[in-house]
């Protein structure tokens, strides 16, 4: 058995927990991997605190970027919006808990670009978000 | 007669691979490049190894060894094509290159703003590109014959769009995505009438059936080594005599002059005026060989032989719950096929095949706009070629049941 596919992903990819769009909500970036045309929107809650109070993702892509955008959103969910700014590509792989080759990691990193870019209130979202 | 696969299948050293221990390689991704057989590959380790010489010019035996090599590469194009003479079959890198020499050089010599350029929905993004570039810098028009539901083009449209008068008309002749085979000759005979100049991507036709300039009455037609047997890095334009004559010369520098002074010079004349600087000698030879290679096997056996193995893999990709098909049925369509399977995204698809060997595409396959008039993002795509099996597409079969039940 293949570790790209291990069960956690496919159940993620078919029974989302954090699937949908927050509104109202206080942070939303989008953004899409033009490789494979994968597609992640964050919206993002935030409490006075500066916790992030609850987040969604909606988009669509394969099993790895839209089972990385749930487990993502499940591990900052309660924490300070500033943590954000602090994870990188290892924090991603970790969740996932697998190896992953150059064209599949730009799958798992889309989600946390996305919620970098929007964190740090970017126009724009680059690579280096997630280096 | 039928191919005799287990014979062809010896020819290719990359067929008898694994991708991992007791995992045969299935190689269905011809459509993005074909395997290449011995032949081809001893042809350019010999020429390294033994006529190694930059070609014209030079008077010792390797640079004459070698220049006639690389024309002898280019007699067996001209004639694999049928062309009229091999002045007229020009080097190119691939079939990007062919098309956009013609952009630079006819086109920008002949069009003017406002003047109309005719392609289709179906364009891989090198017959698309090249053409909007030079309505960005010169305000030419883009027309585009639609693609029908079945992955026909709209050939009533196609008339009444040339109503239009366009000056070109670029289109494909096989799809890499939909596999459709387009009514080539037809479709010139109307360009013709209507006044066009026509240009035909030969990416995918010229690999798997016979092309024959003339009979077709083409103008231009573009195609790339690497797709039918041949190394990366050569591609072809075939142009008729008058048009190549008229047109000014694509990239300065050596070997496409005639004559340098140090504020003027004078063209080549053909195929040389568009082949600046050292050209890519093996690659060269390289294709010269795949030429004689499909030959002899021949492109009407390859051709039954796709056709069949075509028409099994629709069917039997058909009969499982979830795969839509996209493109015309087999007896209108060359070796390709593009699906999808429902709740699962074609580069899963694509990943899990692989762990089974098979290898396939998943994605836009560089034809953006046709997947987008279709509603989806992507594809996964096996093509097929003459190496391919029965037993192959049976496994492709397999494959698609297991990423099924994975995701099931
Ligand atoms: C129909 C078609 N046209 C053009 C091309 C471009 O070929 P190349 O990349 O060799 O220039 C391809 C290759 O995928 C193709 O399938």
């Amino acid at each position: 058995m293949d570790d790209l596919y291990r069960e956690i992903i496919i159940e993620r990819y078919k029974n989302p927990s954090h699937r949908g769009r927050l509104d109202p909500h206080d942070i939303q970036f989008a953004d899409n991997n033009p490789l494979c045309g994968d597609h992640i929107e964050i919206t993002l809650r935030t409490a006075a605190d500066g916790t992030i109070e609850d987040a969604r993702f909606e988009g669509h892509g394969c099993a790895i970027s839209q089972a990385s955008a749930d487990l993502l959103l499940d591990s900052v969910i309660g924490k300070p919006l500033e943590d954000v700014k602090r994870l990188n590509k290892q924090d991603v792989l970790d969740l996932l808990g697998i190896e992953l080759g150059p064209v599949r990691l730009k799958c798992a990193l889309l989600s946390l670009k996305v919620l970098k870019a929007g964190a740090y209130g970017l126009g724009e979202a680059s690579d280096e978000l997630v280096e | 007669m039928s191919l005799d696969l287990n014979n062809i299948r010896k020819d290719f050293p990359a067929l008898q691979r694994e991708t991992a221990a007791g995992v045969p390689l299935v190689y269905l991704d011809s459509t993005a490049t074909s395997q290449k057989p011995l032949a081809v590959i001893e042809a350019m380790n010999y020429f390294y190894r033994h006529s190694n010489a930059n070609i014209h010019r030079g008077v010792h035996t390797l640079a004459e060894e070698a220049t006639a090599l690389y024309e002898g590469a280019r007699e067996k194009v001209a004639a694999f094509i049928n062309a009229p003479s091999a002045r007229q079959v020009i080097y190119t890198r691939n079939t990007t290159e062919s098309i956009n020499l013609v952009a630079h050089t006819w086109a920008r010599a002949n069009l003017k703003a406002g003047e109309r350029i005719l392609l289709t929905e179906m364009e891989h993004h090198s017959n698309l590109v090249p053409w909007q570039i030079l309505q960005a810098e010169r305000g030419v028009e883009l027309d585009f014959i639609p693609v029908t539901e079945d992955g026909l083009l709209d050939l009533n449209a196609y008339k009444t769009l040339l109503a239009r008068t366009p000056k070109l008309v670029a289109f494909t002749q096989m799809s890499n995505v939909l596999g459709t085979i387009n009514p080539a000759a037809e479709m010139i005979r109307l360009a013709h009438q209507a006044g066009a100049i026509t240009l035909v991507d030969g990416a995918q036709s010229v690999p798997h059936f016979r092309v024959d300039v003339q009979a077709l009455d083409a103008d231009f037609l573009a195609f790339s080594a690497h797709k039918m047997c041949g190394p990366t890095g050569v591609g072809v334009l075939y142009g008729k005599e008058d048009l190549l004559e008229s047109m000014p010369p694509f990239l300065g520098g050596g070997d496409m002059i005639k004559e340098v002074k140090l504020r003027s010079f004078k063209p080549n004349s053909l195929p040389y005026k568009f082949e600046a600087g050292t050209p890519a000698i093996a690659e060269a030879v390289g294709l010269g060989a795949a030429v004689d290679y499909l030959t002899e096997v021949g492109m009407d056996r390859i051709a039954a032989h796709e056709r069949e193995i075509t028409e099994y893999a629709l069917e039997r990709l058909e009969e499982i719950p979830g795969v839509k098909l996209f493109g015309p049925s087999a007896d209108k369509k060359g070796g390709v096929a593009a699906f999808t399977l429902e709740g699962v995204h074609p580069h899963d698809v694509a990943q899990i095949l692989d762990r089974d060997g098979i290898a396939v595409r998943a994605g836009h396959h560089c034809a953006q706009p046709l997947h987008e008039k279709f509603g989806i993002p992507a594809t996964s795509r096996a093509s097929f070629y003459l190496y391919n099996t029965k037993a192959e597409v049976d496994l492709l079969v397999n494959g698609i049941y297991k990423v099924k039940e994975l995701f099931g």
